[in-house]
C-alpha cells in the first residue's frame, strides 16, 4: 500500500483533461505500471478511450438502479482496458439536478471499502473543471492524491482556472499531504503560449511539466475511441505522451505547495507578455462606435 | 369543563369534555374532508388483504415507518461511552435535538451532545468557521476530555473533510493541538445507526492506536493478556454492560470495555449534576492495542471496527447479540479459549437455573408463533433463543438488514425445525410488517416502542425488546446478555403470553372457567 502513488488530473472545463490523462496514463502502462483510472466527473468520459466505449456504467448510475451503494460489488463498476488498466466512473447527475460532488465522495468511499485500491502502483483521478464544491476536493484530502496534475493553455480563463485549482491545493495542503506536481499545457496555439505557461507554473511555485504540441492525430485517436499511445504507437505525438509521462513517474515526492496569484497578477502577467494591453481606464465601457466618435 | 386552576386536568380528562369533543368534530367536518364511514371501513378491510399486501411489498419508492436510526445517533452512543467525552456533530441543531431526545426519552437521563449549528451560510462557504468556533466553545464551555466528532447529512452532502477542519481548528488554537479529537464521517444517508456506531467507534480505535492525528508516534503493540469487549448499540447497555463485567470478573478474565455507557446513561441522583460519568478511560482506549483479543458483541455494529483491530495483530470474534443458552454457550467458550480461564462454577449454575426455567415454561411458549422486528444482530440472537425455546419465528425483519444479514438468518432458520414456516425481510419496514400481521398472523409481535402502533392496528401483542422503548421505564437497566440476561429476555416473553391468557378467558360465567390462578 506504501508505494501506492495517487495523482489527480484537474483543469478547466474542455481543456483536454480525460484525452491528456488517459494517453499518459497508457504510456505509464506501457512502463509495466499497473494502473487505475477513477473518473470524477459526471460526463463519465474519462475511461473511454481506454475502453473503446462511448461510456462506462457509472458507480452512481448502477448504485441508482439497485437501490443503494451497498448494493453493488466491485466488478459490477470495474472494467478493464488498455493493458489491463482498471477503469472506474463514479458518474453523476444529470445537469441542473442533485449533487455531483456527494456522487464523487460516495464512489471514493465505496472503492476504498471494496479493496479496489489493492494491488496497484497508480491510482490517476480526473476531475472536472474548478474545485468548485467539497465534493470534488475528495481526491485531494488526505490519503488521496499524493501530486496534482493541473491541465492548462495559453487562454487566460485556462490559467485563471489552473490558479484558482491551486487556491484549493493550497486549503488542503497545510492540513493535508497534497501537492502541486506542475502544470501541464495542452497547446491552444495561442500568442505566446509556452512562455506565459512557463511564467504562471513560475508564479505558482511549480514548474511545466510538460508542452504537449497540438497535433490532429490525437483527435483521428479519440473519433476511434483509442489513446494516441494505442492507435499510433510510433507517431511523434505518442512520444509527446511517453515524455510526460517519464516525467510524472520521475516527479514522485517532488510536488509543492503552491502559491495562488491575484486575478490582478494574472492580469498583470498578460499584460507584460503583451497579450493584453495596458488598459486605457477611459476606454474601459465604450463600444466601439462610441470610441470612434471619441 | 375549561381548565381552572385549582382542579387541572390532564389532557385525557380534558380533551374528553363536551367543548373540545365539538371542537374535534366541528374540525373534522369543516377541514378535514371527511369521507364516508362505511368507505373508510372498506378501504381498512382491504388493507387487511392478500392483495394489498402484494401490493405493498411491490413498494419502490417510499418507505413507511422504518425499523431504524440514522448514523449519528449511533456515533453520539459510542462517543459517550468514553470517559468525559462531548459528542460535537458537524452540521444542523436540530438533527443534534433528535440524538439528545431519542437516546433521553429512551434512558431517562440526560444526553449532552454539542453542534456545530451549520446554518445556510455554512452549507454555501462550508463549514470550517462552524468547526473552529464550536470546538473553541465547546471546550471552553464543557470541559472534556475529548471531543468525538460526527457528520449530519448537511455537512456531509457538501464534502466538509473533517481531518483537514479539525487540523485547522488546532492550528487556530480552538483546542490545543494534543488535546483528542478523534473523528468519523457518518452520513445519515446511508446505513442505519448501528453504521455509525461502528464508524465512530473505529474513529476513536484509529485516532489513540495511530499516534493521535499525528501528534505523538503510532503505538507498537506489545501483547498482554486483556480481553477487549465492544457491546455495539445496545438499547440495554447500562444493564448488560455491568453484567458482563460480573462475567468476567468471575472468570478472572482481564478487560477492557470499549465504549462503556453504562454510567453516563444511568447516573445516581445525589444532588450533584455531571455531564460526564464513568466510560472507558483514554488511557484504557489506548492500552486497548495490547490486548490479547478483542471481542464484538454484535457483528454488524462493528463490521469496520473489526477488520481495523485485526489489522493492529489481535484475535478477533464477534457474535449476534447472543440471548440464550446456546448462544451464551457459545459466548463463555469463546472467552475461555481466548483467555485460557475456565468457566466457573458459579456460571455454571446460573446455565443450570436457566435451563430448568426453560423446561418448566416449555408448555406455554413451545409452538408459539413470534414476528420479530429490531436491528440485524438483535433479531439474530432474539431468533436463536426462540428456536431453542421451541417457538416458531414467523417473520424477521430488519430495516437496516443486509441481504447477507438474510442469508445468515435463513442459515438460522434452516439449522432447527421450528425455523422451517419463518420468512427473512431485509430493508423492508413496518407497513410491511403490518400486512405480514394481517395475510400471515402470529401469536407475539417482539419489537420497539413503535410497535404498539403494529400492536393496536393488527392486534397482534407486542413484547418489547429492542430499541427504543419509550413507553416503559427502566427495561434498559436489565441485562439480556448472559444466562441471567436471557433469563429476564425469558422472563418478559412469558409475562406477555400469561398476560394474553388471562386477557382470553376472563369473562365472567363464559369463558372464565380458564381463568385460572395458577399457570
Amino acid at each position: 500500500m506504501s508505494s501506492l502513488r495517487q495523482i489527480a488530473f484537474y483543469g478547466k472545463g474542455g481543456i483536454g483533461k480525460s484525452t491528456t490523462s488517459q494517453n499518459t496514463l497508457a504510456a505509464l502502462a506501457d512502463l509495466d505500471q499497473r494502473i487505475m483510472i477513477v473518473g470524477c466527473d459526471p460526463k463519465a468520459d474519462s475511461t473511454r478511450l481506454m475502453l473503446h466505449a462511448k461510456a462506462q456504467d457509472t458507480i452512481l448510475s448502477l448504485a441508482a438502479e439497485a437501490g443503494s451503494v451497498e448494493d453493488l460489488e466491485l466488478e459490477d463498476v470495474l472494467k478493464i482496458g488498455y493493458k489491463d488498466i482498471k477503469c472506474v466512473e463514479s458518474g453523476g447527475p444529470e445537469p441542473g439536478v442533485g449533487c455531483a460532488g456527494r456522487g464523487v465522495i460516495t464512489s471514493i468511499n465505496f472503492l476504498e471499502e471494496n479493496g479496489a485500491y489493492d494491488d496497484l502502483d497508480y491510482v490517476s483521478y480526473d476531475v472536472l473543471g474548478d474545485v468548485v464544491c467539497g465534493g470534488f476536493a475528495m481526491p485531494i484530502r488526505e490519503n488521496k492524491a499524493q501530486e496534482i496534475y493541473i491541465v492548462m493553455s495559453g487562454e487566460m480563463m485556462a490559467m485563471y482556472a489552473a490558479n484558482n485549482i491551486s487556491k484549493g491545493i493550497l486549503k488542503y495542503a497545510n492540513s493535508g499531504g497534497v501537492r502541486l506536481g506542475g502544470l501541464i499545457c495542452n497547446e491552444r496555439q495561442t500568442d505566446k503560449e509556452l512562455e506565459l505557461a512557463e511564467n504562471l507554473a513560475k508564479k505558482l511555485g511549480t514548474e511545466l511539466t510538460y508542452f504537449i504540441p497540438r497535433d490532429n492525430i490525437v483527435q483521428h485517436a479519440e473519433l476511434r475511441r483509442m489513446t494516441v499511445i494505442e492507435y499510433a504507437p510510433d507517431s511523434q505525438q505518442a512520444d509527446h505522451y511517453r515524455n510526460l509521462a517519464k516525467k510524472i513517474h520521475g516527479n514522485a515526492g517532488k510536488g509543492i505547495i503552491p502559491t495562488p496569484i491575484t486575478m490582478d497578477e494574472l492580469e498583470d502577467m498578460l499584460m507584460e507578455h503583451g497579450i493584453l494591453k495596458t488598459i486605457d481606464e477611459t476606454q474601459v465601457g465604450k463600444t466601439a462606435a462610441e470610441l470612434e466618435i471619441a | 369543563m375549561t381548565q381552572n386552576a385549582d382542579n387541572v386536568l390532564d389532557h385525557f380528562e380534558l380533551f374528553r369534555g363536551p367543548e373540545y369533543q365539538q371542537m374535534l368534530e366541528a374540525k373534522k367536518k369543516m377541514f378535514e374532508n371527511p369521507h364516508d364511514p362505511a368507505e373508510v371501513e372498506r378501504v381498512r378491510e382491504w388493507a387487511k388483504t392478500e392483495e394489498y399486501k402484494e401490493k405493498n411489498f411491490a413498494r419502490e419508492a417510499l418507505t413507511v415507518n422504518p425499523a431504524k436510526a440514522c448514523q449519528p445517533l449511533g456515533a453520539v452512543f459510542a462517543a459517550v461511552g468514553f470517559e468525559g467525552t462531548i459528542p460535537f456533530v458537524h452540521g444542523s441543531q436540530g438533527c443534534v435535538a433528535y440524538y439528545r431526545s431519542h437516546l433521553s426519552r429512551h434512558f431517562k437521563e440526560p444526553s449532552s451532545c454539542v453542534s456545530s449549528s451549520m446554518t445556510e451560510d455554512a452549507a454555501v462557504f462550508g463549514g470550517l468557521n462552524n468547526m473552529v468556533d464550536g470546538l473553541a466553545n465547546t471546550y471552553n464551555l464543557y470541559k472534556p476530555k475529548m471531543i468525538a466528532v460526527s457528520t449530519t447529512c448537511m455537512a456531509e452532502v457538501i464534502g466538509d473533510d473533517l481531518n483537514a477542519f479539525i487540523k485547522t481548528a488546532k492550528e487556530k488554537e480552538s483546542v490545543p493541538a494534543e488535546f483528542d479529537v478523534p473523528f468519523a464521517h457518518t452520513p445519515a444517508f446511508v446505513g442505519s445507526h448501528v453504521t455509525g456506531y461502528d464508524n465512530a467507534l473505529k474513529g476513536i480505535i484509529e485516532h489513540f492506536w495511530d499516534g493521535k492525528a499525528g501528534t505523538t508516534e503510532k503505538l507498537e503493540r506489545k501483547p498482554n493478556d486483556t480481553i477487549n469487549f465492544i457491546g455495539g448499540f445496545d438499547g440495554y447497555t447500562v444493564g448488560n454492560m455491568r453484567e458482563i463485567r460480573r462475567i468476567f470478573d468471575l472468570m478472572g478474565v482481564e478487560h477492557t470495555i470499549l465504549c462503556d455507557n453504562s454510567d453516563v446513561f444511568d447516573t445516581p441522583t445525589d444532588g450533584e449534576f455531571r455531564m460526564y460519568d464513568g466510560g472507558t478511560t483514554l488511557e484504557d482506549a489506548a492500552n486497548a492495542i495490547h490486548a490479547k483479543a478483542t471481542i464484538s458483541m454484535q457483528q454488524y455494529c462493528t463490521e469496520k471496527t473489526l477488520p481495523v483491530i485485526k489489522a493492529h495483530g489481535q484475535e478477533v470474534a464477534s457474535f449476534n447479540h447472543p440471548v440464550g443458552v446456546a448462544s451464551t454457550d457459545a459466548f463463555l467458550m469463546e472467552v475461555a479459549r481466548l483467555t485460557g480461564k475456565e468457566i466457573p462454577e458459579e456460571l455454571a449454575r446460573e446455565r443450570g437455573r436457566l435451563v430448568d426455567a426453560i423446561a418448566d415454561s416449555s408448555a406455554h411458549i413451545h409452538g408459539k408463533k413470534f414476528a420479530i422486528y429490531g436491528d440485524p444482530d438483535l433479531c439474530l440472537g432474539l431468533a436463536a433463543f426462540l428456536l431453542e425455546l421451541g417457538a416458531e419465528p414467523t417473520h424477521i425483519l430488519a430495516t437496516n438488514g443486509t441481504k447477507g444479514w438474510a442469508k445468515q438468518v435463513q442459515e438460522l432458520l434452516d439449522s432447527s425445525p421450528f425455523g422451517q414456516d419463518c420468512h427473512v425481510y431485509a430493508g423492508k419496514d413496518l407497513w410491511h410488517m403490518r400486512s405480514l400481521l394481517f395475510t400471515e398472523p402470529v401469536d407475539f409481535l417482539i419489537g420497539n416502542t413503535y410497535g404498539k402502533y403494529l400492536e393496536r392496528d393488527t392486534g397482534t401483542p407486542l413484547i418489547r425488546i429492542g430499541f427504543p422503548v419509550f413507553d416503559r421505564h427502566h427495561h434498559h437497566r436489565r441485562p439480556v446478555w448472559g444466562y441471567q440476561g436471557s433469563m429476564n429476555v425469558l422472563i418478559t416473553i412469558l409475562d406477555k403470553i400469561f398476560d394474553e391468557i388471562d386477557r382470553n378467558t376472563n369473562v365472567p360465567a363464559k369463558t372464565d372457567y380458564s381463568f385460572d390462578i395458577i399457570r
